[in-house]
């Protein structure tokens, strides 16, 4: 990396491109690029929320009263394809789009267009699922995890379905690919793979998972596709084939996903801790090994979703041990977190306040994910509300919660301009609140015995159900606070100006650029200085 | 478009380009019409296909001629180079993956699923109740016997002759490397043909083998798991040497076009890695499919 050849441009530097169409259709800038993807997530989150409250709306009483039981299925299964593929992944993409060449000193992603290409893949992927709302059959009902036979039992959905999934994968391939060359090929000279900001890292991490289970995911899919419409037999048991293998398959893409959705958050609480606790990250190296442990063992652990199908006794054994030692790695980064606050100057701005907010209930979720790995227990919660409680703490009080922290950490350093402090603290309070109301209950209900993805259930649940329902809509509505005051800071552009430096103590290269941040963020190689990294240790 | 001015240590960021919406369009209207395609439609599903299908490839003639371009005008620097270095080694290792969810699923049906049917283990009383009489085997079309007889095809005829040819283009695809390094055009035109030529040759073979498998043999995509996995396997695998015996027929062009320099030539050198990758994953298939 020591000489660069070079070559200026024709738009030269800090030119946005003058037309709508050329700016936001043509895009090469990593800035434009991630405003698109994290727009595209958040109408993607309201849809998919909306999608939640009528779930909601349905199990507020008992018995069957707003909508068809199949119409139900669909909504579970939309909802979760959209949030997943359309709201969190999409947002974590923007996310490292605006940062990442910020943070290691680069004008841009590595391969631009293709970058431009990754985004306007998605809009049209989701197009196709969601087209299967208006169709006959309807959407897909059968879960988001498509299981055979199930899933292929459906109506005109399936086709569309699986090729709106290939689009989704091509699209966070190449999004991958484009991170893990940025980060490898376009450091500034003195910025170390060990001097990265640990949200770098984490989605170095990420993107090596992406490219190695998103493909596994399209042959999962492409197999589905011939048994249903070319006679091939891979889940087939008559043919020799197995449905349980469609669940090997797909959960050995599964699982490194749920990875792919919390290590970009463990960056984010990573960055945000340090600044606002004014003390270096503890445990800078630990904790790239522990995101690296994780992101490994991730890969060995794909069958514990699967205890309760049939497995040999040994293999139960090994994914329960397995899946348990997750707990280490994970154990280390908590312990990093409190340790970095421990004895800091904390203060709780809207940013810091979902960080916190993301250590405790994330942790939450981790300990009942504990629960679930063991394989007696898991058999009686197995498919019951406390696995939909524990995978939405994780992912709604662990992924989303950290995608809002990092909105409102880096949010004046995109527009130039303070979001309403006052607001965002509200939205974070209500936030904490109403999820807790949603979520903490269907820990009881799984517990007793409430199945999940079932559109009625037994009279004895409907308490617990009437507290969680109330807690959904309270929750939803919340979340439009968050879109005004997002909406309020980029567009009407009330606030107080920010500095370049934002936050008292915030470090970083990021951090050195004018907000809001020039186009293109760095035109020539900026100089590391050791001392403006966001943790400790760097003197290894 | 851009005219290279000596700032010095200037990074490079590519103009903007229609090229990628356009491409957004071609694969929409490529999966939708396909979608509609397989649910039955006619008409409209056809047009979508095909215009999405010619859509893309005019995208990809647009985006490649452009890159092309840029790269002769000499715009991109080492590290634009390297950017595109590391983006094929990682949509290689992404192919690989693809490659390996299809293995995964033979491995699967032989080492577990299959033996089950016949009662192995836990599948004593399945065996007994479902499937009464299935022995485990391999070859096999299931309990059911789904698709009918078939005889499979023998690895040490058609299958050795093509391990063969493609290995031999693995060879021949150096030689024209070497003949691109020390600058001898003539010999690295020959080479790269004999490479298209043997990649050709191969792809014949492959046809003739998928007719006689249909035609003689009873081996069809509908044949059980083996039917299936043999169909997949083969079937990608032809689809990916297909891709990339055109991706040499368009190198060979560039080559004879004197695109190419001795020190500069990632365009090369991208193609003969996917073509290793396409013989690597033959060799996986031969041992795995054919022989085992």
């Amino acid at each position: 990396m020591a000489t660069y050849a070079t070559t200026d441009h024709h738009e030269d530097h800090d030119h946005k491109p003058s037309g709508f169409f050329e700016r936001w259709f043509m895009s090469t800038n990593h800035k434009d690029i991630g405003t698109l993807y994290l727009v595209f997530s958040l109408i993607m989150f309201f849809i998919g929320g909306a999608m939640a409250l009528v779930i909601r709306a349905e199990l507020f009483q008992p018995g069957l009263q707003l909508v068809e039981p199949d119409f139900f299925n669909s909504m579970t299964t939309v909802h979760a394809l959209v949030m997943i593929f359309g709201a969190v992944m999409p947002a974590f993409v923007g996310l490292a789009n605006w940062m990442i060449p910020m943070m290691v000193g680069a004008p841009d992603m590595a391969l631009p267009r293709m970058n431009n290409w990754s985004f306007w893949i998605m809009p049209f992927a989701f197009a196709l699922l969601l087209s299967t709302l208006f169709m006959e059959g309807g959407a897909p009902a059968g879960g988001w995890t498509l299981y055979p036979p199930l899933s292929i039992q459906g109506g005109n959905n399936v086709a569309f379905v699986i090729f709106a999934v290939h689009m989704m994968g091509i699209s966070s391939i190449m999004g991958a690919i484009n991170i893990i060359a940025t980060i490898l090929n376009m450091r500034a000279p003195g910025m170390d793979l060990l001097k990265m900001p640990v949200f770098v890292w984490t989605w170095l991490i990420t993107a090596f998972l992406l490219i190695a289970v998103m493909p596994v995911l399209a042959g999962a899919v492409t197999m589905l596709l011939t048994d249903k419409f070319f006679g091939t037999s891979f889940f087939s048991a008559a043919g020799g084939g197995d449905p349980v293998m469609f669940q090997h398959i797909f959960w050995f893409f599964g699982h490194p996903e749920v990875y792919i959705m919390i290590l970009p958050a463990f960056g984010i609480v990573s960055e945000i801790i340090p600044t606002f606790s004014r003390k270096p990250l503890f445990g800078y190296q630990a904790m790239v090994y522990a995101t690296a442990s994780i992101a490994f063992l991730s890969f060995i652990v794909w069958a514990h979703h699967m205890f309760t199908v049939g497995m040999p006794l040994g293999g139960q054994l090994f994914f329960m041990y397995a899946t348990m030692l997750i707990a280490v790695p994970t154990g280390v980064k908590v312990f990093n977190w409190v340790a970095t606050m421990w004895r800091g100057s904390m203060t709780f701005e809207t940013p810091m306040l979902f960080a916190v907010g993301f250590v405790i209930l994330f942790t939450i979720g981790g300990f009942s994910g504990l629960m679930l790995a063991i394989v007696p227990a898991d058999f009686q919660y197995h498919d019951t509300y406390f696995v939909v409680a524990h995978f939405h703490y994780v992912l709604v009080t662990g992924a989303i919660f950290s995608i809002m922290a990092a909105v409102y950490y880096w949010l004046p350093k995109w527009t130039g301009r303070m979001y309403n402090e006052t607001l965002g603290k509200w939205h974070f309070w209500l936030s904490t609140i109403t999820v807790n109301i949603l979520f903490f209950p269907q820990h009881f209900l799984g517990l007793a015995g409430m199945p999940r993805r079932i559109p009625d259930y037994n009279p004895a649940f409907a308490d617990f159900n009437v507290i969680s329902s109330v807690g959904g809509f309270a929750f939803g509505i919340t979340q439009l606070l968050f879109a005004w005051i997002v909406i309020d800071c980029c567009l009407r552009k009330r606030g107080a100006k920010a500095t370049s430096g934002v936050w008292e103590s915030a470090k970083g290269l990021e951090w050195t650029l004018a907000s809001p941040a020039p186009y293109h963020s760095f035109t020539t190689p900026p100089k590391i200085d050791d001392r403006m990294l966001a943790h400790g240790d760097v003197s290894h | 478009m851009g005219q290279a001015t000596a700032s010095s240590n200037a990074y490079y960021v590519p103009h903007a380009s229609v090229w990628p919406i356009v491409g957004s369009v071609a694969l929409f209207l490529l999966m939708s019409g396909a979608a509609t395609l397989l649910n039955g439609g006619s008409g409209m599903g056809l047009l979508k296909f095909w215009l999405g299908f010619a859509i893309l490839i005019f995208m990809f003639f647009g985006w490649f001629g452009a890159v092309i371009k840029e790269s002769l005008q000499g715009l991109y620097n080492s590290q634009v180079d390297v950017s595109f270095r590391m983006g094929m080694v990682w949509f290689i290792f992404s192919e690989v993956m693809f490659f390996a969810a299809f293995f995964g699923a033979l491995y699967y049906a032989r080492i577990f699923s299959i033996p089950w049917l016949g009662g192995e283990g836990d599948g004593f009383a399945t065996n007994q109740l479902l499937h009464q009489g299935y022995e485990a085997a391999w070859p096999t079309n299931g309990p059911d016997n789904v698709g009918g007889f078939f005889e499979t095809i023998p690895a040490w005829g058609i299958p050795l002759l093509n391990t063969l040819l493609l290995l031999t283009s693995g060879l021949t695809i150096t030689l024209a490397h070497w003949a691109l390094k020390v600058g001898q055009r003539g010999a690295l035109i020959f080479w790269m043909s004999a490479t298209i030529v043997l990649g050709i040759i191969f792809l014949y073979w492959q046809a003739y083998e998928y007719v006689h498998a249909y035609q003689d043999l009873g081996l069809t995509l509908g044949s059980g798991i083996y039917g299936s996995t043999f169909f997949m396997l083969t079937g990608f695998h032809g689809l990916h040497v297909t891709l990339g015996t055109i991706m040499l027929i368009v190198i060979l062009f560039r080559c004879m076009a004197g695109h190419f320099t001795k020190e500069n030539h990632f365009a090369f050198e991208a193609v003969a890695w996917y073509w290793h990758f396409v013989d690597v994953v033959w060799l996986g298939l031969f041992v795995f499919v054919y022989v085992l």
